[in-house]
């Protein structure tokens, strides 16, 4: 009984793990960008979604579609703020890692300010809360409408990738950029775009993960990044299929050890990413990517 | 990286005794600043936290200004450090000094454990380091090892505090690490170990033997976390896992490494002096408002001065020099 609770409410929050780090994992793909500041997208996502919900009585569900535009255009903007200058330098991903640092510590430290350090939460009630009874368990509310939102949200993004002419564009800088300007892809802007784009599935996950992890506070996306950056490595860097498997793969693994050794559990992305480092440094897939 | 290249001539003699006279000053100054500092500045906690800070920074001096291996998991080191210093005192009962040398022990411990890590590059290696110093974290703080560790509960040192020992160790310890980087800098290791940051493969083509001189660089770093750690407990004297095991202890160690200047003897402690000093002066009190200060001095430094202060001092000496040589010339 347990054993199917795990794997089901695993697949769920999976589709919203899968959501969470993808967008780092787009990021990282087209700019070799590890944005460490990923996490704090996500929280400041879910204080977006708090204010839109008391200040305009906004469903949380329909905030996503208000912010996603919002993000692009941020991150289009901050992308040509911080990368262009950052290009130049000899150790560049070591580099970006710490600069995006930087960035995570003042959005931190701003939205603390702004916000207050206290964890906030959306009632569950603006969501529908009804529990899901299936096959003898029930399953919170919130997971099946995070796994809800998740998945369409996840097959657009996949249309953009795949079938429209900016997603080809975006997987011609990824696959060689050189080769990509060479035929005249505007890879600045493609990766400008891009870097927007992961941060409004950053932003539309933030909204979601108010309900999933129960609130959200100033201080939550270190860890958040952790776990993203964990399933990214899992399911091979620059691999948006490899992303969504590793995500529900890494759902799975996280709800069965908080069901047979909770004091453990938290373990769980730590040794995904360690070990897959050191044993598959490839990742899952590992095609069309480099190797760590 | 145009920097070390320039540094490094082997047949400029002079300039070389010049260049270790001013590191050996690097040392000097800050143990004799801090000896008679304690007369000036009574509070005492704070100086013997600013000596551990100064030799964690020149920790991360040795293990990403020399070696170019950024390791985020740094507080993984300084926990590790903390800890094996208090189960010693407390459950080997051995004295508290020698206490200290067991959290090196430790510290090393737990480095050698990582070490395949270092197949990893760049941006990789942090992070891994990262998840490795959360990963140690969660295990000692887990309630499930409280009959070790003590769980989540913390541990007590109030039985072995002493302050002049305290003071006296934090001051011995600070010295030894920046005689380290001395050493480093200096020797054909440091050289060696700038050859591995530069290009790996050439150093290795060149004779270099990659694997051991970064994993001694590594074990340093590691040691001086460890006995960091335990000087830190032990002044501490009552700490939770999650004081030791602080993701901020890394990421201050960083902060003021690069905003000193990494790969030199001056750079980091510097660094120190002034951003802890700056911290204990608003960060105690806004913690948000410093947040928001170093978060910005990271930004600014990443893209407009790599080379942190250090680097305009060597900037503001070559324009000197050069406009000499003009006006001999």
């Amino acid at each position: 009984m347990l054993f199917e609770y795990s794997i089901i409410a695993g697949i769920l929050l999976g589709l919203f793990y899968a959501l969470m780090a993808m967008g780092l994992n787009l990021v990282f793909g087209v700019q070799r960008i590890i944005n460490l500041a990923h996490g704090d997208m996500v929280m400041l996502g879910g204080f977006g979604a708090w204010e839109l919900y008391y200040g305009y009585h906004l469903n949380p569900v329909l905030a996503i579609v208000v912010m996603v535009p919002i993000t692009v255009v941020v991150g289009y903007g901050l992308y040509y703020l911080l990368i262009p200058r950052l290009k130049s330098a000899v150790d560049f991903e070591t580099l970006s890692l710490v600069l995006f640092f930087g960035v995570s510590q003042v959005v931190e430290a701003l939205s603390a300010l702004g916000f207050g350090n206290n964890e906030r939460s959306l009632p569950v009630t603006s969501i529908p809360s009804q529990p899901v009874h299936l096959f003898g368990q029930f399953y919170p509310a919130d997971w099946w409408v995070a796994a809800g939102v998740a998945l369409p949200l996840l097959g657009i993004f996949f249309l953009y990738l795949y079938r429209t002419r900016l997603g080809r564009e975006t997987r011609a800088v990824m696959a060689d950029e050189h080769e990509a300007v060479s035929v005249g892809i505007d890879a600045g802007r493609v990766s400008a775009i891009s870097f927007g784009v992961g941060l409004a599935l950053a932003a539309a996950a933030g909204v979601l993960a108010v309900f999933v992890f129960g609130g959200v506070d100033p201080s939550e996306g270190v860890s958040i990044t952790i776990t993203a950056f964990a399933i990214i490595v899992f399911g091979s860097l620059g691999n948006p299929l490899g992303t969504v498997v590793g995500s529900i793969l890494f759902g799975v693994a996280y709800q069965l050890a908080q069901v047979y050794t909770p004091s453990w559990s938290n373990l769980v992305p730590y040794i995904l990413v360690i070990g897959t480092m050191l044993l598959r440094p490839q990742g899952l897939f590992g095609r069309r990517t480099r190797v760590a | 990286m145009l920097e070390s290249r320039s540094v490094e001539k082997p047949a400029a003699g002079v300039f070389r005794r010049k260049t270790l006279l001013l590191d050996l000053l690097a040392v000097a100054v800050p143990v004799v600043g801090f000896a008679f500092g304690i007369n000036i500045f009574a509070n005492e906690l704070l100086l013997v936290y600013m000596m551990v800070y100064v030799a964690l920074a020149h920790g991360i001096n040795i293990s990403y200004g020399f070696t170019g291996y950024l390791p985020f998991g740094y507080f993984g080191f300084f926990g590790a450090g903390a800890y094996g210093a208090t189960l010693a005192i407390l459950d080997l009962h051995v004295p508290a000094l020698i206490g200290m040398l067991f959290g090196g022990v430790a510290g090393v411990l737990f480095g050698l454990l990582l070490l395949p890590l270092f197949r990893l590059r760049g941006a990789y290696f942090a992070i891994a380091t990262l998840a490795a110093g959360e990963a140690i974290a969660d295990i000692v703080a887990n309630p499930s090892l409280q009959s070790v560790t003590n769980g989540p509960y913390g541990e007590n040192l109030a039985s072995v505090y002493s302050s002049g020992q305290i003071y006296v160790a934090a001051l011995v310890f600070m010295a030894l690490a920046l005689l380290a980087v001395v050493l480093v800098k200096n020797s054909r290791f440091g050289l060696a170990l700038r050859a591995i940051k530069e290009s790996e493969y050439s150093a290795a083509m060149a004779g270099v033997n990659v694997v051991r001189m970064r994993s001694l660089a590594w074990v340093i770093a590691a040691a001086i976390a460890g006995v960091g750690g335990a000087i830190f407990g032990w002044a501490t004297t009552v700490f939770y896992p999650s004081a030791v095991f602080d993701s901020a202890i890394s990421v201050f160690a960083i902060v003021f490494a690069l905003f000193g200047g990494t790969g030199s003897v001056w750079g980091p402690t510097l660094g120190t002096v002034l951003l802890y000093g700056l911290y204990s002066a608003v960060g105690l009190s806004s913690p948000q408002y410093f947040q928001l200060i170093y978060g910005l001095a990271i930004v600014v430094l990443v893209l407009f001065a790599p080379r942190g202060l250090v680097g305009f001092g060597r900037a503001a000496g070559r324009m000197i020099s050069l406009r000499r040589a003009g006006a001999n010339g």
